[in-house]
């Protein structure tokens, strides 16, 4: 039983890892709009405009 | 009849039509351009406009306040400006307004996200600024206003991030102690002590800080309460939270076989879930007003005294100043009309569609929009001290008024909370005193009737029944802006009417028919013109073409040199017309050389199912009611026409409100459905209040519902929806509280560990979402895909 010294905070962090992941997407705005990413897509420009910094270079 | 190329508006003046497309205004035409020079014409097949096909058309006279204050300059010489965007319908507009702006040289990136119409600009000073930023949007037909993020980034969008921050820690909390609590019970029977102890000590290891994390939100609001005197629904939650983990914790440390870091934590997930659920449900709203708020601040033009105009934030305006109004434009502050003469769309303050005449001397308000040509105004009050800002403080009072109503979960809340204390204190003194079984066990006895008695599906049973009742309505077309607005609404028994925009549609449409021959020219002629009446006209009669060459004199009317000689159309006066007294409807005159003047006369038409709805709601039980500022003769006849008994005319904002209030003096519980902002104090004074989506802003902003469409048939399904919905949150709480009467009885007989208790509570929660999704299950009538 002693592998439970490790498994049992291994699942915990594995855990915390997952609610770390969910705290950033939250605090980086990613849920702010929610309508709009759905149908960003579908206006995707079929030619991006060249990167002007990569052009300077 | 075509629309026009960029807006898709009827087109009654073509503006410019070389080209294969027409357009109804420069501005629409200029947008269009914009559109093609950057290659950009897919938007045309791509967006979806809304119901009745009018896309965004610019405004030639926005004006904005000075931006620069507004740009931040980043370390690494980037810009970054914030502006709100307005109009925007569809995923087309955002693509359509993030692509022009990275056409611009100089943006390095545009992003706009749509749900908070929020546009956020990086770009590189040196090449390009945010008024030619700002101009591109508003070219496109979008109106801007600059904000800044901090300033609005409110308290109660805060609080929302926080809710969401607890209710994620205290899910992961729960799932992991949870799966540590099962190991524990699948293996009582051969768990040697030293390991029992090892996963209790983890699982305090997670829950201490949980609980002291993920609780604030119940912590502050028991301490406010208990600091206030009183005693309201997070105090018994606190209590048990805090007794359970307490309570655990000196189990594990005395070895002993329970703990119960499961059930707190569990509790506090499922109390900020229906938390952020109920703060969802009034978050929506907040957002709008907000935004309308923030493009409400324009500028205006005032004229030195050396005839110098500067363009200053309506806020720096004083009174004494020189105000220069061009056509078009809104008027920033009150006062006195000092050179020209035209006509003032007073719409806004009085809710009437009509023009309304104005010359040198005359009082103007804020708010009002100048229809003719260029007029100068003496400011005599700004800000704060102008009808309007007077209407909107009419309305917050009113409102005050309204905020002392009390929810029915809160009205339970009061009653409920101090009888479980008392419960579960007695329930202690028994065991420990009576029973003389040790503090310890009677400590035991005591949580597991703050658990079993925990509010959790009171605390859910409101909001799920809104939250369901606010989606559906809002698939209806109808936004649900306060979160009780729906148990005000099930209360109902008195509607109130507003007529002009509300049981009319708010559009002028010619009255009485004319001889078509009239009829033809005067719609020629009008075709040239934006005025309101000439604009009706041309609808009246929508194959006749624009005549050429006609020219418009401001306040009078239009003239053209025809084939028979000089033909006007306008004024009375103007067209050499005697008529005296007052007018009881708007209306034009054709004068043609060799023929008498022939009158058109324009009249609001009823909104297409307003006797159907009026009928409706009389047979639900409702007593209906008229009001309206128009003359009384008018609201007859509407009354009449729409089926309403009593009805009342001439009354204006302040006594629309009185006789709401005296009508809650009678103690009815009064619906007040309007739309102008002369409504707007009576919309917040009533009990409950709609207005339809074409509302002065101020009113929308008072109003507790929104409907959109031309259809009046929306207000009778959101009472018929909101007396369900009531229903079933009755249902709700009876179920909760007949769940507690059962099992109250066998905690406090000791029959029951605080583990059951949690596992009952949270049954209980179920059972009652479970009964508010009874809601969308019945089919509803005329549900729009």
């Amino acid at each position: 039983m002693t592998i439970l010294i490790y498994l049992v905070p291994l699942a915990v962090a594995l855990g915390a890892l997952g609610l770390a992941a969910f705290l950033w997407s939250l605090h980086a705005d990613q849920y702010d709009d929610l309508d709009g990413a759905a149908r960003r897509i579908l206006y995707d420009d079929d030619a991006p405009l060249p990167d002007p910094k990569r052009q300077a270079d | 009849m075509n629309g026009c190329a960029h807006c898709g508006r009827l087109l009654v003046a073509p503006v410019g039509g070389a080209a294969a497309a027409s357009f109804c205004c420069p501005g629409c035409k200029s947008a269009h351009g914009l559109i093609q020079r950057l290659g950009l014409e897919r938007y045309y097949r791509q967006r979806c406009l809304e119901a009745d096909g009018v896309g965004p058309r610019p405004e030639t006279s926005l004006t904005l306040p000075d931006l620069a204050s507004f740009v931040r300059t980043g370390s690494d010489g980037a810009a970054r400006i914030n502006l709100l965007v307005d109009r925007i319908q569809c995923g087309a507009c955002v693509w359509l307004i993030e692509a022009a702006l990275a056409r611009l040289p100089g943006v390095v990136s545009a992003r706009l996200a749509m749900t908070t119409r929020r546009l956020a600009v990086v770009f590189r000073p040196q090449e390009v600024t945010a008024d030619v930023i700002a101009g591109r949007v508003s070219a496109l037909g979008y109106p801007v206003a600059p904000f800044d993020p901090e300033a609005l980034n409110s308290a109660a969008e805060r609080r929302g991030g926080e809710l969401l921050t607890c209710l994620a820690v205290a899910g992961f909390a729960a799932a992991n102690i949870m799966l540590l609590s099962v190991a524990v019970w699948a293996g009582h029977a051969d768990m040697s002590q030293a390991l029992r102890d090892l996963l209790h000590w983890v699982s305090a290891l997670i829950a201490l800080p949980t609980v002291v994390y993920a609780g604030r939100p119940f912590f502050r609001s028991a301490i406010t309460a208990l600091k206030a005197g009183r005693t309201n629904m997070d105090v018994p939650i606190s209590l048990a939270v805090i007794l359970t983990t307490v309570m655990s914790l000196v189990e594990t440390l005395r070895h002993a076989e329970h703990a119960y870091f499961d059930s707190a934590v569990t509790l506090l997930f499922f109390l900020l879930v229906g938390r952020y659920l109920e703060h969802r449900a009034r978050g929506k709203a907040r957002n709008v007003a907000e935004r309308l708020l923030a493009l409400g601040r324009t500028a205006v033009t005032v004229v030195k005294e050396d005839g110098r105009f500067v363009t200053l934030p309506a806020s720096r305006l004083r009174p004494g100043m020189v105000l220069s109004v061009a056509t078009g434009a809104r008027i920033g502050g009150d006062g006195i009309v000092r050179e020209g003469e035209g006509e003032l769309d007073v719409s806004l303050i009085t809710g009437e569609a009509a023009p309304k005449r104005v010359e040198a001397g005359a009082r103007v308000f804020a708010g009002t929009i100048n229809l003719g040509a260029h007029l100068r105004v003496i400011v005599t009050a700004t800000g704060e001290d102008t009808l309007l800002a007077d209407i909107v403080r009419m309305m917050e009072a009113a409102e005050q008024g309204r905020a002392r109503y009390v929810a029915l979960a809160d009205r339970i809340a009061r009653a409920y909370a101090p009888l479980v204390h008392l419960l579960a204190l007695s329930t202690f003194l028994y065991w420990f005193v009576a029973a003389g079984i040790g503090a310890g066990g009677a400590l035991m006895i005591a949580v597991a009737v703050l658990i079993i008695t925990c509010p959790c599906a009171l605390a859910l049973s409101v909001p799920t029944v809104q939250i369901l009742a606010s989606g559906r309505l809002m698939r209806r077309g109808v936004l649900l802006k306060s979160a009780d607005g729906l148990e005000r609404l099930a209360a109902v028994d008195t509607v109130v009417l507003d007529k002009t925009g509300t049981l009319t549609l708010g559009r002028l449409e010619l009255a009485a028919p004319v001889e078509e021959r009239a009829l033809a020219i005067a719609a020629s002629i009008a075709a040239t013109s934006t005025h309101p009446l000439a604009r009706a006209l041309a609808r009246a009669c929508p194959q006749a073409r624009p005549v050429k060459a006609a020219r418009e004199t401001a306040g009078c009317g239009v003239e053209w040199e025809g084939p028979a000689g000089l033909v006007r159309l306008g004024r009375a006066e103007w067209c050499g017309v005697e008529r005296g007294g007052s007018k009881p409807h708007p209306e034009l005159w054709l004068k043609e050389p060799g023929r008498s003047p022939v009158q058109f006369c324009f009249r609001d038409r009823l909104r297409p199912d307003a006797a159907e709805a009026v009928s409706a709601l009389r047979n639900a039980g409702y007593d209906l009611r008229l009001v309206s500022g128009d003359h009384t003769p008018a609201v007859a006849a509407m009354a009449q026409a729409a089926g309403i008994e009593m009805w009342a005319g001439e009354i204006g904002p302040d006594g629309k409100a009185r006789m709401l209030q005296s009508l809650k003096a009678e103690g009815r519980h009064v619906l007040m459905v309007g739309d102008g902002l002369n409504d707007a104090p009576a919309l917040a004074a009533a009990s409950v209040s709609i207005s339809p989506a074409s509302a002065a802003e101020i009113s929308q902003i008072a109003a507790d519902a929104v409907f959109q469409g031309d259809r009046l048939m929306p207000v009778v399904e959101t009472l018929a929806t909101a007396r369900r919905a009531q229903r079933l949150v009755k249902q709700n709480l009876a179920l909760s509280l007949a769940y507690n009467l059962l099992a109250v009885p066998l905690a406090a007989a000791g029959l029951l560990t605080p583990l059951i208790a949690a596992l009952a509570m949270s049954s209980s929660s179920i059972l009652v979402i479970g009964n508010a999704l009874r809601l969308d299950a019945r089919p509803g009538t005329g549900e729009t895909p």
